[in-house]
């Protein structure tokens, strides 16, 4: 029998209703595992699609440090400029707007048509490195697809002068010469970036995180002195021109701190612009070039003599005739002399007598002499390119060749190298380091020689520059004077160039306490004059008495007009 | 129990629009930190261009031309220069 069943109370089975509960509640909890597993575990893709709506890295750039002179006169700032650039395909421009663009750049208008007619390529600069105000004025012809771009620019106001000690920066504002390449460590700055959330209208509302803060560059002391630096190169082009000569060079020393106050070079460069530049003005000839500096060196192989012993300064060397003959070779004087003390030797840079104290001298005491002087390795500076110069290993030395050494051939250095060298008379016997940033204070040296020696070698040096000398005309008004002449033939294809010179001058002031090393060295002097005490002497007078005057050092000689020497009347040296 | 969750809700409405107020407040602020920023950076750029320009103007070799030229001075002779020690009582 059937059982009639209103449909109110058909029981369906149990199971189907649970059935249901647990599908519905299976799907929620896909759901919501889904939602967990988007959330929480690998939410990635959704945080990076949701970010790149409204957050933005920015880049947060880095000045580079600027250089200042030690009386912190900017010597090179780099400052923002705006470059040019524009999409070639999306510049739809008039000729009309063209010739309006070509106005506002000052390019031609057939030079940037050219330019923009290559249509493959996304990135055409127009102009680079414009001031912004000329920037804002190419922008506001309101051109489609041209484009301003912040860059930084580096200037250098002393221009020509310092051109050699500052160097300069290359692409990417990086340093590729001088001291910009030397510091670049410190000076570069680093660009940071930084996470932000912009709003719809692009204004930055929120700052999430810094990535990398940005770093400027650090600022950079150096002990060049801009007012010496100047006298410096001024005198040196004024001497440079007056003789015809190829090239100079000068440096100047504070021999108590190790500070480079002035270092010029000609021929120079302007680093503002630097178009067209041969090598020969990029070279920095104090610190880079090698020479033989002739009777510069005697002072050194005097010294070492005194300091074993073996003459005083009173002793008295034959000198006559004026030549000696070591294998084959002969050593010249400029004109014959007789007898001379060791002191006389100097003043008068006799090549024979110095020949003669060389030979009595240990070859490995003269070359450690050298060393210790610094000759054959390069400075403490760091400088890019600086020279080691040259002194050979003295096993290998013959007789001539040590008496030629003596007074400064078949040995090579730089004219830094010789003014530090230098430093041991002027400090009593102690070498001093050099740098070229601002120290300010004295700096303690190297025992070289003892102090006595140092004093007499001064005593001589005093007397090289005075009547009867070879350099009269390095004397400076109001202030006794130390130095040393130099002339030597130049070094030419192995051997020496016959009618090629190098004149240099290396000396101290105040001889009573030294305070200054300037050494000025001129290549190829071709007007008539080649001897260092005339074509490179007076450049050391007129920079010391500058440098005096703007140090303020205390004068130690009577302030009286020094009666220079007529024409051909001083002392000439052999070279 | 149904005032409590009313009180509740309310507090929850004023922490809600609080919060609401604080961010923008905060947005505000933080649009005049970077513009006040912006400013100091050029401002730094300025004081470098200036700098520049004073380098520039005070050159050396330009001080010295001017003066020799269009001032007519020149470098006292040493002989005329008389050394003061400040240390030195009359």
């Amino acid at each position: 029998m059937s059982v009639v069943a209103s449909p109110a109370f058909i029981r369906l089975p149990v199971w189907r209703a649970r059935l249901v509960l647990v599908a519905l509640l299976a799907a929620f909890g896909v759901l919501a595992g889904r939602s967990v597993y988007l959330q929480a575990v690998d939410n990635d893709f959704l945080q990076m699609k949701g970010q790149s709506r409204f957050s933005r890295v920015l880049e947060v750039q880095a000045t580079r440090g600027r250089i200042l002179d030690r009386n912190g006169e900017a010597v090179a700032i780099s400052t923002p400029v705006k470059s040019i650039w524009a999409i070639p395909e999306d510049v739809k421009a008039s000729p009309a707007q063209l010739k309006k663009l070509s106005l506002a750049l000052n390019v031609d208008a057939s030079e940037l048509e050219k330019r923009l007619a290559d249509t493959r390529r996304d990135f055409v600069y127009l102009k680079r490195q414009i001031s912004p105000e000329q920037a804002e004025s190419v922008i506001e012809l309101g051109l489609e697809g041209i484009f301003s771009q912040r860059e930084y620019r580096r200037y250098y106001p002393g221009s020509d002068s310092m051109a050699h000690v500052i160097g300069f920066t290359g692409a990417g504002d990086a340093g590729q010469e001088g001291i910009e390449l030397a510091f670049q460590g410190s000076l570069a700055g680093k660009a940071g970036s930084r996470r932000v959330i912009k709003d719809r209208l692009g204004r930055i509302v929120e700052d999430i995180e810094s990535i990398r803060a940005a770093q400027d560059g650090h600022d950079l002391t150096l002990s060049i002195d801009g007012k010496i630096q100047n006298i410096a190169f001024g005198a040196l082009s004024a001497a440079v021109e007056a003789h015809k000569a190829k090239a100079g060079a000068i440096v100047a020393l504070d021999i108590r701190s190790g500070e480079i106050l002035a270092l010029a070079n000609l021929p120079s460069y302007n680093p503002n612009n630097r178009g067209k530049l041969t090598g020969a003005q990029l070279r920095n000839r104090v610190m880079t070039d090698m020479f033989e500096p002739g009777s510069t060196l005697k002072p050194f192989t005097v010294a070492l003599a005194l300091e074993e012993g073996r003459v005083r300064p009173d002793s008295v060397i034959q000198t006559a005739p004026g030549k000696l003959t070591i294998a084959n070779y002969t050593i010249h004087d400029a004109h014959a002399e007789g007898a001379l003390t060791v002191a006389q030797v100097i003043q008068k840079s006799s090549n024979v007598g110095a020949a003669k104290i060389a030979l009595g001298l240990p070859r490995q005491d003269m070359w450690e002499m050298f060393k210790r002087v610094g000759f054959g390795s390069p400075s403490e500076l760091g400088f890019p390119g600086e020279s080691p110069g040259k002194v050979r290993d003295w096993k290998s030395w013959r007789p001539i060749e040590q008496a030629t050494m003596s007074y400064g051939h078949g040995i090579s250095v730089s004219l830094i190298q010789l003014a530090r060298a230098y430093s041991i008379f002027a400090r009593d016997g102690e070498l001093v380091p050099l740098t070229l940033t601002k120290a300010g204070m004295p700096v303690a040296g190297r025992r070289v020689i003892t102090a006595e020696t140092a004093r007499a070698m001064r005593a001589m040096l005093e007397a090289a520059v005075q009547p009867g000398g070879t350099a009269p005309r390095a004397r400076v008004m109001g202030y006794r004077v130390g130095g040393k002449t130099g002339t030597a033939h130049k070094q030419e294809h192995g051997g020496y160039a016959a009618h090629k010179y190098i004149a240099s001058f290396v000396g101290f002031a105040p001889a009573s306490d030294p305070r200054v090393v300037i050494a000025v060295m001129i290549d190829e002097p071709s007007n008539g004059q080649y001897y260092g005490g005339v074509v490179a002497a007076p450049v050391f007078s007129k920079v010391m008495q500058g440098t005096m005057r703007v140090l303020g050092v205390v004068p130690d000689a009577p302030m009286q007009p020094l009666d220079q020497p007529g024409e051909g009347q001083e002392l000439k040296e052999g070279t | 129990m149904a005032k409590v969750s009313l009180l509740l809700l309310a507090v929850l409405v004023v922490c809600a629009l609080g919060l609401v107020t604080s961010q923008h407040k905060a947005r505000k602020l933080f649009s005049d930190l970077e513009r006040e920023q912006e400013r100091s950076r050029n401002l730094d750029i300025e004081y470098g261009q200036l700098q520049l320009e004073a380098s520039t103007w005070g050159l050396h070799s330009r001080v010295q031309k001017i003066a020799t030229a269009a001032l007519a001075m020149h470098a006292p002779d040493p002989r005329r220069v008389r050394l003061v020690n400040p240390a030195e009582k009359k």
